[in-house]
C-alpha cells in the first residue's frame, strides 16, 4: 500500500526523526496524556461528590431503621377493661392505657415524687408507647390483670439519647466519708475530706477567664465614646465586679448553673445534681433517691461529671440520669424499626412511617403507567408507521418534543386547572396525582417508542410484507416485539422520572400530611419524594434521620 | 391480531377505571386544611391527636403558604374546597373581600398561639445584644447618612453601625419574599426599627409610601442571603458559619437549643417566656380560619376546633408547646376557647 502512495508521491517527506519532529509527537503524546488526567479528575471528583453524598445520607439514615424500648413488666390492672365487655376488642382498645405506663415507669424507678420528676419521667416515653401493649391485650385478653413483658417506645429525644450520646460521663471515687442530709428534695452532702477543691478551683479559673476576656472588651469600647457604648461598658464593669468577687473570696460557694459541666454526686443508690459547691461541702438536688442517709465511706460514693453542659444538649440532667439508670438496669432494648415500613406520617418522630407515602407512589405510578404504556406505545407506532407525513402531523411531532421539556410545574398547574376545576376530581388522589404525571411522561415514552421502532431494521417488516402480512400484522406481529426492549427502557426511565417529581404535586394537594394509608385511587395520598420534602422541612432534629431513612428507600426503590 | 385485542382491551379497562372513579368525588367525610408552613408543624400535630381520639377520619393538612392557602379557602363553598386554613398572619382586606365574593361569607378566625421570630446565632460566636434599630441598619437597602439623607447600606460589620456591637461581618440568612416569616419579618423588625430612627421621623409624614419601601427593601450586597424556604438549611448553615445570623420561627430555636443562642433584642431574650407576654418585639400571633358554611356539612369541624383550643394542646403544658408553639396567655386563650364555642363570623369592621 505504502508503494503505491510514494509512487507518484511529490518530494514532501516527513522526517521522522528530526528534533522538531520528535518534539512534535511529544507534544501530541502529552496532549494525550492531559486529556486522560483531567478525565481520570472529572471522575476523581465526581466519584468524591457522589460518594459524600450517599456517605452522608447512608451515616444520617441508618440510625433511622432502628429504634430503642424500655422493656419492662407492666402490671395490667384488673379493672382496666370491666369483665363483661373483654370480649369486644374496641373495649379493649379505648381504655385508657397512659396511668398503666405511668405506673410501670414509677414502678421501675421507685421514689420519684415530685409533679416535675414525674412529668419528665413520663415525657421520655412516645405517646405511642402503650399501642404494642394494647395489641397485646387485644389478642389475648386473658392477660388483663396480669403483668406482662412488653417493649414501650421511647420518645424521639430519648432515643436520639441512646443513638448519639450528647455528653459523656466520667466518675471518680470519692476520697473522704460522705454524709448525705436526707434522701429527696434538696440535701446537703458534707465529705471527711477536700473532695470537691479540685472542681472550685475549675470554676473559679473559668470565672477568672471570663472576667479577663470581659476587661478586653472593655479596654476596647472605651477607646471609642457615645452613650450605647457607656451603657455596654457599664455593663461589663458589673459583671467583672461580679465575677471577681467570686474568684477572690475562697470562701464563698460556688454556683453551678447550666453553663457549666454538670456535676453530680453518686451516693447510697440514688444522684444528686450539685447546684452549690465548696471544698468540702456541697448542695443539690435528689434526681434519684437515696436508699438512705446513711454515711458512705471512701470509694463508695461517686463524683460524677457530665461533661457536656446542660444548656449545650437536649436532654436534661435529670433525663440523663433516669435513662442511665434503665440502661444500668438492662431494660433498654435496641430493635428494628419496623414502625417506619409499616404506619403512616405521624408529626412524633418515633411513630411516623413511610407506609402511606409508599402505598401512595405505588397507586399513583399504576394510574401513570396503565394510561401512559397504552397511550404513548399507540402513539409511537402510528406515528412512525402509519401516518402519512404532512404538515398536521409535523406540527404534532414537533409538540410532542416541546412537550418533554416543558417544565413539570407547569402540568401541575394543568392539572388543578383540568381534573380539579373542570372534572372535580379529589384534590390529594393518586388518581390525579397518576394523570398529572402520565402527561408529563407521555411525551418521554412515545420518543423513546419511536426511536426504538425506527432501530428496528426494515428487512424484517419488508419480509413480513413480501410473505403477504398485511401493513398492521407486520408492525404488531414482527416490528413491534423487536422494538419492545427499547421501549421498555423508555419507559423505565418515564417512570423513574414521575417516581422523583413533587413540583406537579403541589399544586393538587398531594404536598398534604397524611396519617391514613390509602386505599384507594381516591383516598388522600402523598408519595414518597414529597413525605421526604416534608419531612426535612420539620424542627425536630430526629426528623433529620427520618428523612435520610425515606432518601434511602426511595434511592433503592428506584434502582428497583 | 391477539396483539391488537390485548392492547384494546387494556385501554378499555383504563378507561373504565376512570369514568368510574369520577363518581366518587361527590361526597368527603375527611375535613381538609390548607395554609401557612409556619402554622403546618401545629395543625399537624392537633390533626394526628384528632384522628387518634376516635373523632373521624385523620384530617388532611397541605402546606401551601399563607397567601396560597387563602386564595384555596376563599375559592368557594363546597365540597371540592378547604374547611380550614392556617395563617402567620390575619386575614387582609383583599383576601376577604375575595371570599365574600366567591359566597364564603362566614369565617371564623381563631387565634391559636404565638410564634416568636427571633435571629440567632452560633453559639461559638460572640452573643448579639441589638437594639431593633440596628436590625434595620444592618438589613435596609438604604439607610439614612450622616446629612441625614438616604444613601446605599455602608455597613460591612457590626461595630459599623454602634461602635457597642462585636467587630465582625454583617451575614444574615432569612427566608425568601414568598414566604409569611419574611412578612412577619418587615413588619416587626424592619418596619419597628426605622420608625425609631430620629433621621427618618420626617420622612414618615412627608412620603410614607417611600418609607414603606424603605422598609421593605433588603440590601442586595450579599450581607443578607436567602436561605430559601426551609429553615433546617439555615439552621446548618448557621453551625457552619459562627459569625453568620438567621431569621427564622422559635420553634427552630428551641429545638436547637443545644447549638444556637438567640439575639437579645431590646434587651430582651427570646425565651418561652417573654414571646408568651409579649415582651419580646419579634412576637406574632398565628392564626387558622374556619369556614363556618361546612360546620355541619363535613363532619368533625367543631370538634377539630374544639380539640385546636383545649388546654391540652394549646396550654402552656399542652403537646403543641412542646412543639414549639408559645401558649397565648391564660385570659386570652379562655378568650378564645369561648369564642371558638360560639362560632362568631368575622366582619369586614374587624379586619384591617
Amino acid at each position: 500500500m505504502t508503494d503505491i502512495a510514494g509512487a507518484d508521491a511529490p518530494v514532501l517527506r516527513l522526517d521522522m526523526t528530526s528534533d522538531a519532529a520528535k518534539r512534535r509527537i511529544r507534544k501530541r503524546y502529552a496532549a494525550e496524556a492531559r486529556f486522560k488526567a483531567y478525565g481520570l479528575a472529572a471522575l476523581a471528583v465526581t466519584t468524591l461528590f457522589v460518594g459524600a453524598l450517599v456517605f452522608d445520607i447512608i451515616r444520617n439514615g441508618i440510625p433511622a431503621f432502628t429504634q430503642h424500648s424500655l422493656t419492662m413488666d407492666v402490671a395490667v390492672p384488673d379493672d382496666l377493661v370491666p369483665t363483661a365487655t373483654r370480649s369486644d376488642p374496641l373495649a379493649i382498645r379505648g381504655a385508657d392505657y397512659f396511668p398503666v405506663t405511668r405506673d410501670a415507669l414509677k414502678a421501675a424507678i421507685p421514689g420519684i415524687e415530685s409533679r416535675r420528676g414525674e412529668r419528665t419521667l413520663v415525657r421520655l416515653l412516645s405517646t405511642g408507647a402503650p399501642d404494642v401493649l394494647r395489641d397485646r391485650l387485644v389478642a389475648d385478653p386473658s392477660l388483663i390483670g396480669k403483668t406482662v413483658k412488653v417493649p414501650l417506645l421511647l420518645s424521639d429525644d430519648a432515643d436520639l439519647y441512646f443513638k448519639a450520646s450528647s455528653t459523656s460521663i466520667v466518675k471518680r471515687g470519692g476520697i473522704g466519708t460522705a454524709t448525705p442530709s436526707g434522701t429527696t428534695g434538696e440535701i446537703t452532702i458534707l465529705t471527711s475530706s477536700n473532695d470537691f477543691a479540685a472542681e472550685v478551683v475549675t470554676i473559679k479559673q473559668a470565672a477568672k477567664a471570663k472576667a479577663d476576656a470581659l476587661a478586653i472588651e472593655a479596654a476596647r469600647l472605651t477607646t471609642f465614646g457615645g452613650q450605647s457604648v457607656a451603657q455596654r461598658v457599664t455593663e461589663i464593669n458589673a459583671e467583672i465586679a461580679e465575677l471577681k468577687a467570686r474568684f477572690d473570696s475562697p470562701k464563698i460557694e460556688e454556683i453551678l448553673d447550666a453553663k457549666l459541666p454538670s456535676k453530680l454526686v453518686e451516693i447510697n443508690g440514688g444522684l444528686v445534681k450539685l447546684t452549690k459547691i465548696t471544698d468540702v461541702s456541697v448542695t443539690g438536688e435528689v434526681l434519684l433517691p437515696l436508699a438512705s442517709a446513711a454515711d458512705a465511706k471512701p470509694g463508695d460514693w461517686k463524683v460524677v461529671t457530665y461533661t457536656t453542659a446542660e444548656s449545650n444538649r437536649k436532654v436534661s440532667d435529670q433525663e440523663v440520669a433516669f435513662l442511665e439508670r434503665f440502661r444500668e438496669k438492662g431494660m433498654v432494648d435496641r430493635h428494628f424499626n419496623t414502625l417506619f415500613f409499616t404506619s403512616g406520617d405521624s408529626r412524633e418522630p418515633e411513630l411516623a412511617g413511610i407506609r402511606g407515602a409508599l402505598i401512595g407512589s405505588l397507586l399513583t405510578l399504576f394510574v401513570t403507567l396503565v394510561l401512559c404504556l397504552p397511550i404513548g406505545v399507540l402513539a409511537a407506532v402510528y406515528l412512525e408507521e402509519f401516518a402519512t407525513k404532512n404538515r398536521i402531523t409535523d406540527l404534532i411531532e414537533v409538540n410532542i418534543n416541546n412537550l418533554a421539556a416543558v417544565p413539570s410545574i407547569v402540568f401541575g398547574l394543568l392539572g388543578l386547572a383540568v381534573f380539579l376545576n373542570f372534572f372535580n376530581f379529589p384534590r390529594s388522589a393518586p388518581l390525579v396525582g397518576g394523570l398529572v404525571l402520565a402527561l408529563l411522561v407521555l411525551p418521554t415514552i412515545i420518543i423513546a417508542s419511536r426511536a426504538a421502532l425506527k432501530a428496528v431494521p426494515p428487512s424484517i417488516k419488508e419480509a413480513a410484507l413480501g410473505v403477504g402480512a398485511s401493513h398492521q400484522q407486520a408492525v404488531f406481529h414482527h416490528v413491534l416485539p423487536l422494538a419492545m426492549p427499547g421501549i421498555m427502557t423508555g419507559t423505565i426511565i418515564g417512570m423513574a422520572h414521575a417516581l422523583g417529581e413533587t413540583a406537579p404535586l403541589l399544586m393538587i394537594g398531594m404536598v398534604a400530611f397524611i396519617v391514613d394509608v390509602p386505599t384507594a385511587l381516591t383516598d388522600a395520598a402523598t408519595v414518597l419524594p414529597v413525605q421526604i420534602y416534608l419531612w426535612s422541612d420539620l424542627p425536630e432534629v430526629a426528623f433529620k434521620l427520618k428523612t435520610a431513612g425515606a432518601i434511602m428507600v426511595h434511592l433503592s426503590q428506584k434502582e428497583v | 391480531m391477539i396483539y391488537n385485542q390485548k392492547l384494546t382491551a387494556t385501554l378499555a379497562v383504563a378507561m373504565a377505571g376512570l369514568v368510574a372513579s369520577t363518581a366518587i368525588a361527590a361526597a368527603r367525610d375527611q375535613i381538609r386544611i390548607v395554609g401557612s408552613s409556619t402554622v403546618y408543624p401545629f395543625t399537624t400535630a392537633v390533626a394526628e391527636q384528632f384522628g387518634k381520639s376516635g373523632g373521624g377520619k385523620t384530617p388532611v393538612v397541605e402546606s401551601t403558604g399563607t397567601g396560597g392557602g387563602m386564595k384555596l379557602f376563599c375559592a368557594g363553598v363546597g365540597v371540592g374546597h378547604p374547611d380550614m386554613t392556617n395563617a402567620s398572619r390575619a386575614i387582609k382586606m383583599g383576601e376577604f373581600e375575595d371570599c365574600q365574593k366567591n359566597g364564603v361569607k362566614d369565617i371564623v378566625e381563631i387565634k391559636v398561639g404565638i410564634d416568636g421570630l427571633v435571629l440567632a446565632q452560633s453559639k461559638a460566636g460572640a452573643p448579639l445584644k441589638l437594639n431593633i434599630e440596628h436590625v434595620f441598619l444592618a438589613l435596609a437597602e438604604q439607610v439614612p447618612g450622616a446629612d441625614g439623607k438616604l444613601v446605599a447600606n455602608p455597613h460591612t460589620n457590626w461595630s459599623d453601625i454602634d461602635k457597642s456591637l462585636p467587630n465582625v461581618k454583617i451575614e444574615i440568612l432569612g427566608p425568601p419574599p414568598t414566604s409569611g416569616t419574611r412578612d412577619s419579618f418587615h413588619e416587626l423588625y424592619m418596619e419597628v426599627g426605622a420608625k425609631k430612627l430620629a433621621a427618618l421621623k420626617d420622612m414618615q409624614k412627608a412620603d410614607p409610601k417611600g418609607f414603606e419601601k424603605l422598609w421593605k427593601s433588603l440590601r442586595k450586597d450579599g450581607a443578607f442571603v436567602e436561605a430559601g424556604e426551609n429553615d433546617n438549611v439555615i439552621v446548618q448553615k448557621l453551625e457552619a458559619n459562627k459569625n453568620a445570623v438567621g431569621i427564622f420561627g422559635y420553634s427552630f430555636l428551641e429545638e436547637n437549643h443545644a447549638k444556637l443562642h438567640g439575639a437579645s433584642i431590646n434587651g430582651v431574650e427570646p425565651d418561652y417566656d417573654t414571646i408568651s407576654g409579649g415582651k419580646f418585639p419579634g412576637s406574632r400571633p398565628l392564626f387558622f380560619y374556619v369556614k363556618k358554611q361546612h360546620v355541619g356539612v363535613i363532619p368533625g369541624i367543631e370538634q377539630f376546633a374544639a380539640e385546636y383550643v383545649s388546654a391540652k394542646a394549646m396550654s402552656k403544658d399542652g403537646y403543641l408547646a412542646r412543639k414549639g408553639l408559645v401558649a397565648l396567655p391564660k385570659a386570652e386563650a379562655e378568650k378564645v376557647a369561648a369564642a371558638v364555642k360560639a362560632m362568631k363570623p368575622l366582619t369586614a369592621a374587624e379586619v384591617k
